[in-house]
């Protein structure tokens, strides 16, 4: 039996790094930590922690049943901590136009096929299909990250969530 | 397009090595070390440390921006050239005029740069491999390692696991769990696909994938979002290049940890440390360059915006080198 340590994070235990200055801002390294920003979130903002022009990773806090989304791309979700469900949708008519960037929240469950279903663990990562819509489900509180583009639901706040000083 | 052509020597009566010439560059091995030497100077590196540098900047094909092999030789891709240079990133050398650059069509060099590696890759040296997991690259010649070389990097066109895009790994298909990576679990997904919806409900272990790489420090594509692309990795040891930025790349830490030295890119001036564990992410501003420490085999996702523009865009000062500010 290998007595080998392989250090994942959870959104009650994660130990954070850090930037230690020589000459420098840690301004210029947006460093932040995924459980951290969840932890200090309300269930399913989509805040974002990494952005590099249009596209950004979202972390998201799952927690309970989030609004239905729609995307005109591909996402993709990762789930750094816990059990998340994803239910996907093929909505009758396009819930959003061809060129919208990043997700948006549907003010009302979609009409359309099921698609079907997925439940994800930490590690996994799910696709989000261009075109679908989309819902989280997650019984107790858990960790996503979202590799999309910002977005009408896409969260900045980084003062509040990077190292600065 | 005609073959391009890699200048060799015979093999040394002794070392049993070629020597190579590009240009006016020259690069000879023998037992424990590779000599480079060019018209306003030489330099000396350690054979193993060359060969896993070398080993990346060819399976990255150049990648994104410089690949300082150390502090004095790298390359410097501009997406269909590529500089070889010496001293061009090194502040003494620049200030003394030592440094010095030749410029080739990418596949020119990169002849030159497979032969080079072929040749003075001993049978049982896997450059790609922690150094743990390897025997040692020294002595003189003895066989090959093309097996272990001419690995390529993965780059998925969508997500790894969809149909017709790059497969998983498993033991099967000759990729074990790593030993540092033992307990990582090997769970998959519950996936529900209404019929019709095969292709596109799907879901797949990162965490297991990267638990099998056989591979440090080679980051590949393994999910899509125009040009967002995400790279991750599995690392262990040395990054074996200080990587200099000519665009932001981001770092999420996926496990364990790792420490980043970070340098000015021009200059090699020392400018900060960043020590990544599980859930952190920061950003490599476009003015750096850095070189990471991982004590352990860990996880890290590597994450890129692949548009051709940026770099144009950061270089004229039209785009911040840093990715946010506030």
């Amino acid at each position: 039996m290998s007595d080998v340590k392989t250090v994942f994070g959870a959104l009650d235990n994660y130990q954070k790094g850090g930037v230690e200055v020589i000459d420098d801002d840690p301004r210029n390294y947006v460093f932040s930590n995924v459980f951290e920003v969840a932890a200090r979130s309300k269930p399913y903002e989509r805040v974002a922690v990494g952005k590099n022009f249009e596209y950004v990773i979202e972390a998201v806090r799952a927690e309970g049943t989030s609004p239905w989304y729609a995307c005109a791309h591909d996402e993709f979700a990762l789930v750094m901590d816990g059990r998340v469900e994803v239910r996907l949708l093929k909505p009758e008519t396009p819930a959003v136009v061809a060129d919208k960037a990043g997700a948006v929240a549907l003010g009302a469950p979609p009409v359309g096929r099921k698609m079907g279903r997925v439940v994800a663990g930490r590690g996994h990562m799910t696709l989000l299909p261009k075109g679908s819509a989309y819902q989280f489900h997650a019984d107790r509180a858990s960790v996503v990250t979202i590799q999309t583009i910002q977005g009408e639901v896409t969260i900045e706040r980084w003062a509040d969530i990077c190292q600065t000083g | 397009m005609a073959t391009p052509v890699v200048e060799a020597s015979e093999p040394d009566n002794y070392y049993g090595y070629r020597r190579f010439r590009k240009g006016k560059f020259e690069f000879q091995r023998d037992e424990y070390f590779v000599h480079i030497r060019w018209p306003k100077g030489t330099h000396t590196m350690a054979a193993d440390v060359f060969l896993r540098a070398l080993q990346r900047d060819i399976a990255w094909n150049f990648f994104y921006g410089t690949v300082n092999f150390d502090g004095v030789f790298g390359t410097l891709n501009h997406y269909g050239t590529v500089d070889i240079f010496a001293g061009r990133f090194n502040d003494a050398y620049r200030k003394a005029g030592r440094d010095y650059n030749e410029t080739y069509a990418s596949d020119e060099l990169m002849a030159t740069f497979k032969a080079m590696l072929d040749d003075w890759t001993n049978r049982g040296y896997d450059p790609f491999a922690a150094p743990e997991e390897t025997k040692h690259p020294y002595g003189r010649k003895d066989g090959e390692n093309r097996r272990a070389i001419e690995r390529l990097r993965v780059t998925a066109k969508r997500m790894v696991g969809l149909p017709g895009d790059t497969p998983l790994r498993s033991d099967a298909g000759g990729y074990p769990v790593n030993r540092h990576f033992a307990d990582v679990p090997q769970d998959r997904p519950e996936i529900h696909a209404e019929p019709g919806f095969e292709n596109e409900v799907s879901a797949f272990n990162l965490f297991a994938y990267l638990s099998r790489s056989d591979v440090t420090w080679n980051p590949s594509v393994c999910s899509v979002v125009k040009d967002s692309l995400y790279c991750p990795t599995s690392e262990e040891f040395i990054l074996p290049v200080e990587h200099g930025n000519d665009r932001v790349e981001w770092f999420m830490q996926l496990s364990d940890e790792i420490i980043w030295e970070i340098k000015h890119k021009e200059t090699g001036a020392p400018r900060a440390r960043v020590i990544c564990r599980a859930g952190d992410i920061c950003a490599m501003p476009a003015d750096i360059r850095h070189q990471g420490f991982s004590p352990k085999r860990s996880m890290l996702l590597v994450w890129e915006n692949n548009s051709n523009a940026i770099p144009a865009l950061i270089q004229s000062g039209k785009a911040p080198v840093v990715p946010v500010v506030f």
